[in-house]
């Protein structure tokens, strides 16, 4: 009998599911108000999105991949978008380009004062560190039930779990590169009487804009990475047609839809990723 | 010269409980024995010392004497543990944030080791920084900006980046941006030492002319004793902390207070601080205008030399006299005006040996140290000037 785990029955989860009753219950405000925020954003994003004629957006995303990276590169990109169109996905791709976005935008504003903070006080720093590992190595189902509690079925709790998958690179790649920063050129800054905020906007954040830059590339690629986890809460797009196809066992349906979900990524990753290799200086 | 900058017993103690650790250096317990009980270094212990007005003030040291740490005491980089650092008559170790930052904007620019320039700005934005935390209307910054970039030789560089510059360039630059404040001081942290040694020399040089012009107080931070000594007007020494010897490159080779300073004073090239007033002697045969031929050879004869110098009124210099032509001129009864040679070398006092020793290894006569109203101070000859180099 010694071999058996003793008969103790510990309710961690218990505790978890009371908690986040007890945030329906009583800060409910607190979440309709994120709720509100974060239709909003991605109201916005598709409405203009969709306003525009399809040529134009593929003319701007022709362009800014000529101009960042190559000719070819903007003719290749622009084809692949043209592609997806031609699946009949072209309303599918905006709502999922615009979950994306509006994520990305909602973890840069929270994310990067974040970053900011940690960098200036190590106990908050020591503090985050769990938090982050946790946020980024819990199974992103995990948290989609919670966001279910707190939100219903739809493109807000899909946009809410993304964006906690999503922030962390922006704000430890954020911490990471304020710290960075060169202890002389601070000091330069700070020998000329410069006011803390000076020295952060003059000084830290251009410093620190390409590492900055990286991570908000990789904080898009994770957000990328939630579409399909993501409609499984309702949340509409090229996520939720992956997933019909895999309940319907669709395999023409599930190649197009996951091969214009490739596409996006591979546009996406290069765009932000050249956009961050403007932002490098020389030392 | 009025006291610009005056240090009193200044003390910083690095770590979570400074004052903790004051009480045991105040008890006497070495830097070594804190670090190992408390955790806390110490970095400057009981540091005092008076700056004029423009002097340039050299503090040398190893690395790891505390002279970085001191160098940042003086604008608050580093806040003092205990002390006081008066400037202008004020302390400024109590001044809120605030006054610290107007203090730092008006009075005060510091040049750094590597430069610290803003690789993100190009050189004008960078130079012109210190005048945009201040508030100063871009039009004015930046012309400001420009001129200056003119006075350091980098006219036409504007535009660049930082990393686009040599290293000798880029610490032009950072001197450019501490001048543009037009601060009364400058704190300059080993600026040259990134430098390979043919800019180095230059830019001590070029930093001697821009101080000779502008007349700044400069608080110079280096490892190196030529440089101390070449730049300074006074030099202090620090070791561990503490200061060893403060004084004028002279008298610190003169009268070294401790062997530390010996050891460290040991490298110096003497021809290049020794000046000819510091190896000149008192003449022990001079013989006036008005004296004779007669008087000239008995002074000689008596010394056991072949030629003294003549002088008049004032002790202004006139001229030399050799054994040869005076013993001549008394027979032929010529007064000294007529056998006196003006074909000899003379040097004013502050001609560094380096200058002096092929003349004074060629010259028949000793060489005359004079002033400016042809007075004479002393003499130098070809042993004195060899001796003072051993």
């Amino acid at each position: 009998m010694m071999n058996e785990f003793p008969d103790i029955n510990l309710d961690l989860g218990q505790y978890i599911n009371d908690f986040i009753n007890w945030l329906t219950d009583n800060m409910g405000f607190v979440f309709d108000g994120l709720a509100d925020a974060i239709i909003w954003s991605f109201q916005m994003l598709s409405s203009v999105l969709l306003w525009l004629p399809w040529w134009v957006i593929i003319a701007i995303i022709f362009l800014l991949s000529w101009r960042l990276m190559r000719f070819w590169t903007g003719v290749i990109f622009a084809v692949f978008i043209f592609m997806i169109g031609a699946f009949g996905y072209w309303e599918l791709m905006m709502d999922t380009v615009s979950i994306i976005l509006a994520s990305v935008l909602i973890s840069l504003i929270v994310g990067i004062p974040i970053g900011i903070f940690m960098a200036y006080k190590d106990g908050f720093e020591k503090f985050m560190r769990p938090i982050l590992d946790a946020m980024q190595t819990m199974p992103t189902f995990v948290y989609l039930i919670p966001a279910m509690m707190l939100f219903g079925l739809g493109v807000v709790p899909g946009m809410f779990a993304t964006i906690i998958y999503a922030i962390p690179p922006v704000i430890r790649l954020t911490n990471l590169a304020i710290r960075n920063v060169s202890k002389e050129m601070v000091e330069a800054a700070d020998s000329f009487g410069s006011s803390t905020s000076q020295i952060l906007f003059k000084v830290q954040l251009p410093q620190a804009l390409p590492t900055i830059m990286t991570g908000i590339n990789q904080t898009t690629m994770m957000a990328l990475a939630m579409v399909v986890v993501a409609s499984m809460v309702g949340a509409q797009g090229l996520g939720l047609e992956v997933l019909s196809a895999l309940q319907q066992i669709d395999v023409a349906t599930g190649f197009e839809a996951g091969i214009s979900i490739v596409f996006l990524a591979i546009i996406l990753d290069r765009l932000s990723q050249s956009v961050a290799e403007k932002y490098k200086y020389s030392d | 010269m009025s006291t610009k900058i005056k240090v009193e017993h200044l003390t910083k103690i690095f770590g979570r409980d400074p004052q903790k650790a004051l009480d045991l250096v105040e008890k006497g317990e070495f830097k070594d024995a804190i670090l190992e009980q408390t955790g806390h270094t110490v970095g400057v212990y009981d540091v005092s010392f008076d700056v004029s007005e423009s002097e340039f003030f050299v503090i040398m040291g190893l690395s790891g004497s505390g002279k970085s740490t001191l160098i940042r005491c003086l604008n608050m980089l580093n806040r003092p543990t205990a002390g006081k650092v008066i400037v202008n008559g004020e302390d400024i170790v109590p001044y809120s944030r605030k006054t610290l930052s107007e203090f730092r904007q008006n009075n005060m620019a510091m040049v750094f080791q590597h430069f610290g320039l803003f690789t993100h700005r190009s050189i004008l934005t960078n130079v012109v920084y210190g005048l945009e935390v201040k508030g100063v209307d871009q039009e004015e910054r930046e012309e400001t900006a420009r001129r200056v970039l003119k006075t350091v030789g980098l006219e036409g560089w504007e535009n660049k980046r930082p990393g686009e510059l040599s290293g000798g360039m880029q610490q032009r630059v950072g001197l450019a941006r501490a001048l543009a404040t037009d601060p009364d001081i400058l704190l300059m942290d080993e600026p040259f030492s990134a430098l390979d040694p043919l800019i180095r020399r230059e830019m001590q040089l070029e930093l001697l002319d821009i101080q000779a012009k502008l007349k700044k107080t400069i608080i110079f931070i280096t490892h190196d004793v030529n440089e101390a000594f070449q730049l300074g007007d006074r030099v202090a020494v620090m070791k561990n902390g503490v200061m060893e010897q403060i004084g004028t490159p002279e008298e610190l080779l003169a009268a070294p207070k401790s062997d530390y300073i010996k050891e460290f004073v040991k490298d110096t090239d003497k021809s290049k601080v020794l000046q000819a007033k510091n190896v000149m002697f008192k003449p022990s045969a001079i013989v006036p205008l008005g004296g004779g031929a007669k008087l000239a050879i008995e002074e000689m004869r008596k010394h056991g030399i072949s030629s003294v110098f003549v002088i008049g009124q004032n002790k202004k210099l006139e001229g030399l006299v050799t054994i040869d032509d005076a013993l001549k001129a008394n027979k032929e009864n010529q007064p000294l005006k007529n056998i006196m040679i003006s074909d000899f070398p003379t040097t004013d006092p502050e001609t560094y040996i380096e200058a002096l020793i092929p003349i004074a290894t060629e010259a028949k006569y000793p060489l005359a140290v004079v002033d400016d109203e042809k007075q004479l101070m002393g003499i130098i000859s070809r042993v004195s000037v060899m001796s003072a180099l051993a």
